[in-house]
């Protein structure tokens, strides 16, 4: 989900005549369903690309905790701000998740920090948006970590063993944030009229970046060839993009809201929604670096960083000392 | 020389009286903050009752290529399993 916009690390599929033996054993266990696990033989490109992908998925699901905490001081009850901090702890949990998975291909975590603060490597773009009500935090954990379970759930079958377990882990826990999400907006929409019209702004202001979570249309996504076949890609962008189109349209009913598209329609023919193509020149404003927030969300991020670098230093120098100490000892 | 806290591997015994098993891993300055972490990432729902530690690079492992001379063998010997041999069934249940 949280992948958008992954360039693999070839150039196209290369045709079996030309692999190598290994290169040819390898593809047969991924047509095999076989998962490939760290110290199993991969093709380079394989191994980088995967860095890219599981590297961004890992920054944005911490660069994610930040439009949430945004509101966790502010939230309305006790209870909603006990299930924010859960959600937002969980988030943590799964950037450690992936950054685990990212490490076994032989990358460092703090590498993979420090080539995103050098505005290297990026995070999706659905969190350069800002959260400006109450309202948002529902509609962030409703479609956006419902966008992402339908990404995830997919990438469960992904052939990298790591990667895979990582997925199933989280597919676990964000089903609890996408229902809280849903729970909140429902409140609201079933609430005093303000609440409704806040909920029906946070709906229409979220979707379209929500269908951008995907990537770009699979018309335009050049390098996804190779990645599906590597199995690092298991669904397309629009496959997946309608998948999340066709789940989502009745809940808003449910809601009673107004869709947040004109063009969204039942298509009997083709068994799926038909729904308008988010605006894709804003999408490509965003992931170069121009959102409405992406400044904010870098500089808090390398701020956060900074911050704990004593943290992280005395506690390295409190166990190393302890470990002198009981060598001394013995 | 690089600050990096160290790598360390996670199992986790959970509620059914099973062994340990090995549940992903993180990072910490020494082992206490490894449990500690341990706690919040992994048990946040109820997974485990206990928790084991180790230091990633004290882990020894097989080598993906030595796969077929260790595990090749046994394939080979299905007597080793119960369901090779035939009991009668007035013998009963065995």
């Amino acid at each position: 989900m949280y992948a958008q916009m992954i360039k693999t690390a070839s150039n196209g599929i290369k045709p079996r005549e030309e692999m190598s033996e290994e290169e040819r054993a390898f593809q047969d266990k991924i047509d095999n369903d076989i998962k490939i696990e760290p110290r199993d033989w991969m093709p380079e490109d394989y191994r980088r690309t995967l860095i890219r992908q599981i590297g961004q998925h890992a920054h944005s699901e911490v660069v994610g905790q930040l439009p949430e905490g945004n509101w966790i001081t502010r939230a309305p009850t006790l209870e909603r701000k006990a299930i924010l901090l859960a959600k937002v702890q969980d988030e943590a949990g799964h950037g450690l998740y992936l950054y685990s998975a990212a490490e076994t291909l032989g990358v460092s975590r703090d590498e993979l920090i420090e080539l995103l603060h050098e505005g290297k490597m990026k995070y999706s773009s659905i969190f350069n948006y800002p959260t400006l009500n109450w309202a948002d935090i529902g509609a962030v954990g409703w479609l956006v970590d419902g966008a992402a379970i339908v990404n995830q759930v997919a990438l469960q079958r992904t052939s990298y063993g790591p990667y895979s377990r990582a997925m199933i882990r989280i597919c676990k826990e964000e089903s609890f944030h996408a229902r809280q999400g849903y729970d909140a907006i429902r409140a609201m929409a079933f609430g005093t009229p303000e609440q409704k019209r806040q909920a029906q702004d946070a709906l229409n202001r979220l979707w379209f970046p929500a269908l951008m979570m995907f990537g770009p249309s699979d018309a335009e996504s050049t390098h996804s060839e190779q990645s599906m076949a590597w199995k690092i890609k298991v669904k397309s962008n629009d496959e997946l993009r309608q998948q999340f189109v066709d789940q989502t349209i009745p809940q808003i009913e449910y809601l009673k809201l107004d869709l947040p598209d004109p063009n969204i329609k039942w298509n009997e023919a083709r068994g799926h929604y038909d729904f308008s193509e988010p605006d894709w020149p804003e999408f490509f404003n965003v992931i170069k670096g121009n959102g409405p927030c992406n400044v904010d969300r870098m500089k808090d991020r390398v701020a956060a960083w900074d911050d704990g670098e004593w943290v992280r230093e005395g506690l390295l120098a409190h166990a190393r000392k302890k470990a002198a100490r009981k060598v001394a000892a013995e | 020389m690089k600050n990096e806290w160290p790598l360390w591997e996670i199992f986790i015994r959970g509620q059914h009286g099973l062994s340990h098993r090995h549940v992903g891993s993180l990072h910490a300055p020494d082992a206490e903050m490894a449990v500690k972490n341990a706690r919040d990432v992994y048990t946040r729902r109820n997974e485990g009752v206990s928790i084991w530690v180790v230091e990633a690079k004290h882990i020894a492992a097989s080598a993906p290529s030595e796969k077929g001379p260790l595990f090749e063998p046994s394939e080979s010997k299905i007597y080793r399993h119960p369901t090779f041999y035939d009991i009668p069934d007035e013998v009963g249940h065995m």
